[in-house]
């Protein structure tokens, strides 16, 4: 039987109108751009949160000593920042909302391949918040391992385990459930005439990162599983005392998390590919080797998770196995980097708030790129390792190139998910006051990481005093920022002038669109034949 | 396209012809347990596995028959794995 | 999952090439859960060499010939309601389906007796016997349940899979020309069958 979109008589089996109302016709919607929604709103709530334990926890740092918090409220706060951020945020963030809702339309197509599975996952992903979020208020105390639950101490520790481990095993089913979702849509329901060399850079990055999401995600799967059967049955998978190996467990979590790291970095690579032809009014410099550098990314990153265990106790022959492959694996980002630039070389740029937000990812992410090649080279990071630098780089790279991108993302395509636009000149102030506070946050970090300042302490010694409340300040900058940013974005929805078609003069199939897009995006499935950036 | 997909219909002898071969490699598997080969009784009783899921994969589970796309598939995945293990025992075998 | 089956659906989108691709890939993500055990139950063998042989003689290796038998008999029983659904031949489809179903069935108590035979000679997870034994031994065994028993969830899901798939044959939802569900049931089988032919050498057959 052929795959078949029958022309609609009747009622589609989009229309959501005819059968609830109210919340329900959201949360019960099959359409990928209400999903898309769902998952934005959801993110924004838990992102407060978890950005308000991150600001207290700067706040507890601001001077030696207990501040505002002691060690044990410390300890948990930041296992829930990292949990709530990685798991909740970071990891499902690009692909669930602005993959959901954009991937579709800019391939035309009407909806993802598997609508009702897409809605499953956004309900597992609140479930799974919920089993997680639980562990702070049941029980013998919130969590206190960090976010990525060590053996053996994650089975020793009196505190409330089970809920946060189980929490991130189920939300492995809504990343695996959107990432077979997002393969079967661009393998099968391209418009007509777009080939896989004819598809914009997003879809292609959002492809790259749903395989690493089917091939990756069962491994922490079952890895959390097998800390669940420890804590619940002592089978002694990881347990010294019962012949387990605690490294072997480090392997297995970070066969998953550090490819996890490209599920996050992946998708802003895809954005930020959109942006920049769109405002320089040129086609994208070296489309295929973007292209290539993805998949490139997508299977190297694979194969370098033992950088983050260079201080394990691991065999020195696999210490250098992977501090090789983790300098393979900066290569075809240091490609997308150049290919960026010479994209802006000698075009007319429309300089705009997701432009600026573009080029602010490129300062940030060669930062924390830069510190990545110190922290993958062997003698540097026994140095450095576990230590203040450690939290500034991944800050640089995930938060800075992820978080970026998602902000890029928004402003880019908010006229076209809100019909309504932003205030622009409001939107630059939060920038440039988010950018500085950024920079002023984690810039001294990587100081006093090189000076020795451990990372998950809430005490140090008067040393460190000075950057720390550098830092601190920033925080606080930063977060006065993010408050100006969110709210006139939130304002804006309501008061926003009305959006056009193409604001930004994209060439994008999602910008040929009404903005908001009707239920079905198209009401006849384009033919592509051009070119996704066909500027000359 | 998807008409040639569904249109070829395997024969039941076929499943019983694999059937009766996935067994046959079954009772070798267990008798060559029964011998002490030494270090080869695991090699054998391996590559007796991989065949037997060759045959599952091929037969059974119709890729033969599919799209060459399906094969290339499951083939990388397997030899994702594959590296998995070998990078993993890099610390192992040498600790 | 789906709160729209009641209703009519005018125009739903039909793939079943898109239907099986999602499938193969669903297929993927177990095989790496499994695979991630894999992993561990070779870098645990690999460090305990003799306990593993020791501890894999208390296994009966009959009883895991005749659940690779009974698995590779349902198999080609499930491979075969498919060719008898393209044939139209409804009867024989619900016919070799009610087969694997009991074929499954069977796998699943004679698991039963296995485990609980295990258990009443008190090697289970935590128990004092395992507590006394080497911590190969012990290994062997926590990786022996956990293995297993993972794999023995998949046969429940796959039989629920399965009976609903009957389900929607009696109800001539699955047809001849219609019939994507019931080949991806059979790949999900196929797959649990598969996960068993490794399962079957590695724990049962390294005496």
């Amino acid at each position: 039987m052929s795959e078949t979109v029958n022309q609609h008589t009747e009622v589609s089996y989009l229309e959501y109108k005819g059968r609830f109302k109210g919340l329900f016709a959201w949360i019960f919607s099959t359409d990928h751009k209400r999903i898309g929604l769902l998952y934005l709103y959801s993110m924004l709530v838990l992102f407060s949160v978890a950005a308000l334990l991150g600001l207290a926890m700067k706040i507890e740092l601001i001077a030696p000593g207990k501040t505002i918090m002691d060690a044990q409220t410390y300890n948990s706060f930041f296992t829930l920042h990292g949990i709530t951020m990685i798991f909740l945020i970071v990891v499902p963030g690009l692909p669930a909302v602005f993959g959901n809702f954009f991937l579709p339309i800019m391939i035309g197509a009407k909806d993802v391949a598997f609508p009702k599975l897409n809605l499953l996952s956004w309900w597992i992903y609140i479930i799974g918040a919920f089993i997680a979020l639980s562990a702070q208020f049941l029980g013998d105390g919130a969590p206190d391992t960090g976010w990525t639950f060590y053996a053996p101490y994650s089975f020793r520790t009196g505190t409330n385990m089970l809920p946060a481990v189980t929490g991130a095993f189920v939300l492995g089913f809504s990343s695996i459930a959107t990432g077979i979702n997002f393969i079967v849509t661009v393998h099968r329901m391209r418009a007509p005439g777009m080939t896989w060399m004819k598809m914009p850079l997003f879809p292609w990055a959002l492809y790259g990162t749903s395989w690493i999401q089917v091939l990756a995600t069962p491994i922490v799967g079952v890895t959390l599983l097998m800390i669940v059967l420890e804590r619940t049955m002592q089978i002694g998978f990881f347990d010294p005392a019962l012949g387990g190996d605690p490294i072997l467990y480090q392997h297995l979590f970070w066969i998953y998390s550090h490819p996890a790291v490209y599920i996050m970095i992946l998708p802003a690579m895809g954005v930020i590919s959109e942006i920049i032809p769109t405002f320089a009014r040129k086609t994208i410099f070296g489309y295929k080797a973007i292209v290539v550098s993805t998949l490139a990314i997508a299977f190297v990153g694979y194969f370098v998770w033992g950088h983050h265990m260079f201080t394990s106790g691991m065999s020195g022959t696999a210490l250098y196995t992977f501090s090789i492959l983790t300098f393979f694996v900066a290569i075809p980002s240091a490609i997308k980097i150049f290919n960026w630039v010479a994209t802006l070389h000698k075009a007319s740029i429309d300089i705009q708030t997701p432009f600026l937000w573009a080029l602010c990812f490129l300062f940030v992410f060669m930062v924390g790129g830069l510190s990545g090649m110190v922290l993958g080279a062997l003698s540097t990071n026994v140095h450095l390792h576990d230590t203040a630098f450690v939290v500034a780089h991944f800050h640089f790279i995930v938060f800075g190139g992820t978080g970026y991108a998602f902000f890029g993302a928004i402003h880019y395509w908010y006229p076209k998910m809100f019909g309504k636009m932003y205030d622009k000149s409001w939107a630059n102030i939060g920038l440039a006051i988010f950018f500085t506070g950024f920079n002023t946050l984690y810039l001294p970090m990587f100081y006093l990481g090189m000076t020795g300042m451990p990372r998950r302490y809430y005490d140090y010694v008067d040393e460190f005093h000075g950057p720390n409340i550098v830092s601190s300040l920033g925080a606080l900058l930063m977060i006065s920022g993010l408050i100006i940013i969110i709210t006139n974005l939130v304002r804006s929805a309501k008061y926003g002038a009305p959006a056009e078609a193409d604001p930004w003069q994209g060439k994008t199939l999602e910008w040929t669109v009404a903005s908001p897009p009707s239920l079905e995006n198209f009401e006849k499935i384009p033919t592509v034949t051009k070119h996704p950036y066909g500027y000359e | 396209m998807e008409k040639d997909q569904h249109t070829h219909i395997v024969k039941y002898k076929t499943y019983l012809y694999v059937l009766i071969a996935l067994l046959i490699m079954t009772f070798i598997s267990v008798a060559v347990t029964g011998i002490d080969l030494g270090p080869y009784t695991v090699t054998a009783a391996l590559l007796l596995a991989s065949f037997k899921s060759i045959l599952v994969l091929l037969i059974f589970m119709h890729l033969k028959f599919d799209k060459k796309f399906y094969g290339i598939m499951v083939a990388s995945v397997f030899l994702l794995l594959a590296c998995v293990i070998v990078i993993t025992f890099m610390d192992y075998l040498y600790r | 999952m789906d709160m729209n089956d009641h209703q009519v659906h005018i125009d739903e989108h039909r793939d079943d090439e898109g239907a099986k691709t999602g499938m193969w890939i669903f297929i993927f993500t177990e095989l790496l859960l499994f695979g991630g055990l894999f992993i561990a139950y070779s870098v645990y063998r690999y460090l305990n060499p003799l306990a593993f042989h020791l501890a894999a003689e208390e296994l009966d290796t009959t009883l895991g010939t005749i659940n690779t038998v009974i698995l590779l008999v349902s198999s080609m029983t499930i491979a075969m309601s498919i060719s008898a659904m393209q044939y139209k031949n409804k009867k024989l489809t619900l016919i070799f389906m009610t087969i694997t179903l009991l074929l499954a069935l069977a796998f699943m108590v004679n698991k039963y007796f296995e485990w609980s035979g295990k258990i009443s000679h008190g090697i289970y997870p935590g128990s004092m016997t395992l507590q006394e034994a080497s911590r190969g031994e012990l290994l062997f065994f926590g990786l022996y349940y956990a293995m297993t028993g993972l794999h023995a969830l998949h046969i429940v899901i796959g039989m629920a899979f399965i009976g609903y798939v009957m389900h929607l044959v009696i109800k001539n939802e699955v047809q001849h020309d219609n019939f994507a569900i019931l080949e991806n049931s059979g790949l999900y089988w196929h797959l649990v069958d598969l996960i068993w032919i490794f399962l079957f050498p590695l724990f049962y057959l390294i005496t």
